[in-house]
């Protein structure tokens, strides 16, 4: 099922949570809309689920208004972010309740009803579980019943609402890598909702990046990490350091001061140096680097330490954190060089 | 030996030698690269609390003894004079006279006809209020719409007013001088002084019970149950009875019976619309009132035992019905 958004628009008062967002789903795609809190992404979840309408703007699904069925007929499978299971039904009721709530001439019977239950706990590894209640069963569990009941009714579009954002961490990795490993056995049409950059990253075919109503990029995991198409981007994905600066004449001045970087085509005028925190080398001769400042603080755990510096920018003090291996020798109050490996530049009024 | 046991040892060696080096010398390896990392006197804290002397202060929450006694009693006293104390002498006075006359005077066919008013005009005040309960409930907790504070100020109303004066109201909508009066009066329908009337008082003083047991409940569990229900496909109609009212069960019955028991001892807004026909329009407390108005003591409390039974079988329930819910609400 492949799915079209057209400039679709979504207000509540006076605040505008969708604005003309565009988007085309593949069919077989698993797709990862991904955003800070109030970003749009579940309005747009519901909306392409029937459970919202936007006030302007078409869906399509195989080419088909989508708008004008309901949510009950456009047979979506919905995955809560809180499961939703009906707390007083036996897991097996749970998931056989989109079958039998079909109307009568499509309503499997009895039999075919529990063989189709059984091979959908079986497929979220929950065989023996039928017989009990939601209550008693742990937050992973729950979410593979939730997922289990919304793949009952065969749906041609799954869609996951911050499918593992109550669970811990250890359970959200494993069940990510299950839910992957089903995508690809089942390949229906898949859109999750994600605050958690990583969650998207691994397990996306596509990520789209949402901020404030509007797509601010879509692309494959490597694309929106390697090739970030606005600061936002490069801000929200994987960690980045950025540092105030002023393009003129050509080159890149901090403080006052031109850098030995290249201004990569940018106008002149106010733009902001992104770096990853590990693609900066801290090197004695502070001088002759690109970038200088004060060691303030070492944290050292892991195979890495982070070094915070403060960096020397005229006047102002502006802290910045940069991955150092663990056998550099870095001190407290040392005054240190830094030399970007690889950098972007963005201009500041771009968002 | 386990792992924490090893642990304990270790610490009481620190403790005993009071080093802090040793202490130090196992943290090092982690440690040592980073310059500047604060030295740390574990070790003489550990050896501190050992030698401090834990004195046991008395229990906050434990008032002295005198105290606490004085505070049960006057609870317990109070309880027995005012509740216990008049409950049984309604049944010690209706059976004053024997059980012959008890049973003389819940036969008497005033009786047996103001006992089957009640329960009729309960049973259809209780049904409505539950229907029109729900729709509220539902209104209030599912949609948003303008004007909605209000609606859940006027539906505690019935609350705040006299009873007497909702009495009065449909008196003033429905009676012979009413607005409606002259049209009712013209299609020979009767509303005040026969039971419309008086299920229209009682609906009226036993709407809130109903409706607001469930809004906060209703509240609580929002819609996504609602919501996943219909991405199941399920119908509006299917999603209420399968999903809506299950999610409310315990609620719900337990708002019903406390209606239920109100409705049964209504007095003052149906006394106002009933106009007190012997066995035509007198419910149970009116005729209980009637009788003690008549000095005939015995039967009065005869009639009012039986009420006061009923009460407690719904209380009775109460406790049953709240023991589930609890139960069910800790078993989320």
């Amino acid at each position: 099922m492949r799915i079209a958004l057209h400039d679709v628009t979504r207000r509540f008062g006076a605040f505008t949570a969708l604005d003309r967002v565009n988007l085309e789903v593949e069919s077989g795609e698993l797709i990862a809309l991904l955003g800070p809190s109030g970003s749009g992404k579940t309005t747009l979840l519901r909306i392409i689920a029937g459970l919202d309408w936007p006030d302007e703007g078409e869906v399509h699904f195989d080419g088909e208004d989508a708008l004008s069925r309901s949510v009950g007929e456009r047979n979506v499978g919905f995955v809560f972010q809180s499961y939703a299971l009906f707390r007083h039904m036996t897991v097996f009721e749970n998931v056989a309740f989109g079958l039998r709530a079909r109307p009568r001439r499509s309503r499997p019977g009895e039999a075919e009803i529990r063989a189709r239950v059984e091979r959908l706990l079986e497929l979220v590894q929950l065989g023996p579980f039928g017989k009990r209640y939601p209550a008693q069963l742990s937050g992973g569990q729950r979410q593979r019943i939730a997922l289990a009941r919304a793949l009952a009714i065969e749906p041609r579009i799954l869609l996951l609402d911050e499918p593992f954002g109550a669970l811990d961490a250890k359970v959200r990795k494993e069940l990510r890598r299950w839910l992957r490993q089903l995508h690809d056995e089942i390949h229906v049409t898949s859109v999750f909702v994600t605050h958690d950059q990583e969650e998207a990253l691994e397990l996306a075919d596509r990520v789209v990046v949402l901020d404030r109503g509007r797509i601010r990029q879509v692309g494959t995991p490597e694309d929106v990490y390697e090739r970030p198409a606005s600061a936002f981007v490069h801000h929200f994905i994987g960690e980045s350091l950025s540092v105030p600066v002023t393009i003129a004449t050509g080159g890149v001045h901090l403080a006052g001061r031109r850098l030995a970087l290249d201004c990569q085509g940018l106008a002149n005028g106010e733009a902001s140096l992104f770096v990853r925190p590990y693609e900066v080398a801290i090197v004695p001769d502070a001088d002759g680097a690109v970038l200088d400042g004060v060691v303030k603080r070492v944290h050292g755990f892991g195979p890495a330490r982070r070094v915070e510096i403060a960096l020397h920018a005229g006047g102002q003090e502006h802290f910045i954190e940069v991955h150092a291996p663990r056998n550099d020798p870095v001190r407290i109050g040392q005054r240190v060089g830094l030399q970007p490996r690889a950098y972007r530049l963005f201009a500041a009024d771009a968002g | 030996m386990t792992d924490i046991e090893l642990h304990w040892d270790d610490a009481f060696a620190a403790n005993r030698k009071s080093t802090p080096d040793h202490v130090r010398g196992r943290l090092s390896p982690e440690n040592a690269v980073l310059p500047g990392f604060p030295s740390q006197p574990q070790a003489s804290r550990t050896a501190s609390m050992s030698v401090r002397k834990a004195t046991r202060a008395r229990d906050v929450r434990a008032d002295p003894a005198p105290m606490r006694w004085a505070i049960i009693g006057i609870a317990v006293t109070f309880l027995v004079l005012f509740i216990v104390v008049p409950l049984l002498n309604v049944f010690a006075q209706a059976l004053a006279r024997g059980f012959g006359a008890y049973f003389a005077a819940i036969v008497q066919p005033d009786a047996i006809a103001a006992i089957e008013l009640t329960l009729l005009a309960a049973a259809i005040s209780v049904g409505l209020n539950l229907v029109f309960g729900v729709i509220a409930a539902w209104t209030i907790t599912k949609y948003e719409f303008w004007g909605k504070s209000v609606l859940i100020t006027v539906i505690d109303l019935p609350f705040s007013v006299s009873p007497v004066i909702a009495g009065l109201v449909f008196v003033l909508l429905f009676g012979a001088q009413g607005y409606l009066g002259p049209w009712l009066q013209e299609h020979d329908i009767k509303v005040i002084f026969a039971l419309p009337g008086i299920v229209l008082a009682t609906v009226f003083v036993t709407f809130p019970f109903v409706a607001r047991e469930l809004i906060p409940l209703m509240r609580e569990q929002g819609t996504r149950d609602e919501e996943a229900a219909l991405t199941l496909g399920a119908s509006g109609l299917r999603t209420f009875f399968r999903v809506t009212l299950p999610n409310v069960k315990w609620a719900l019955l337990y708002g019903v019976l406390l209606c239920n028991a109100r409705a049964m001892g209504e007095f003052g807004a149906v006394s106002v619309v009933s106009g007190h026909v012997r066995g035509e329009t007198n419910t149970m407390p009116l005729h209980i009132e009637v009788l003690y108005n008549e000095y005939q003591f015995t039967a009065a409390f005869a009639v009012a035992s039986l009420l006061a039974l009923l009460a407690l079988v719904t209380l009775i329930a109460k406790v049953v019905l709240e023991g589930r819910a609890t139960n069910a609400a800790n078993s989320e």
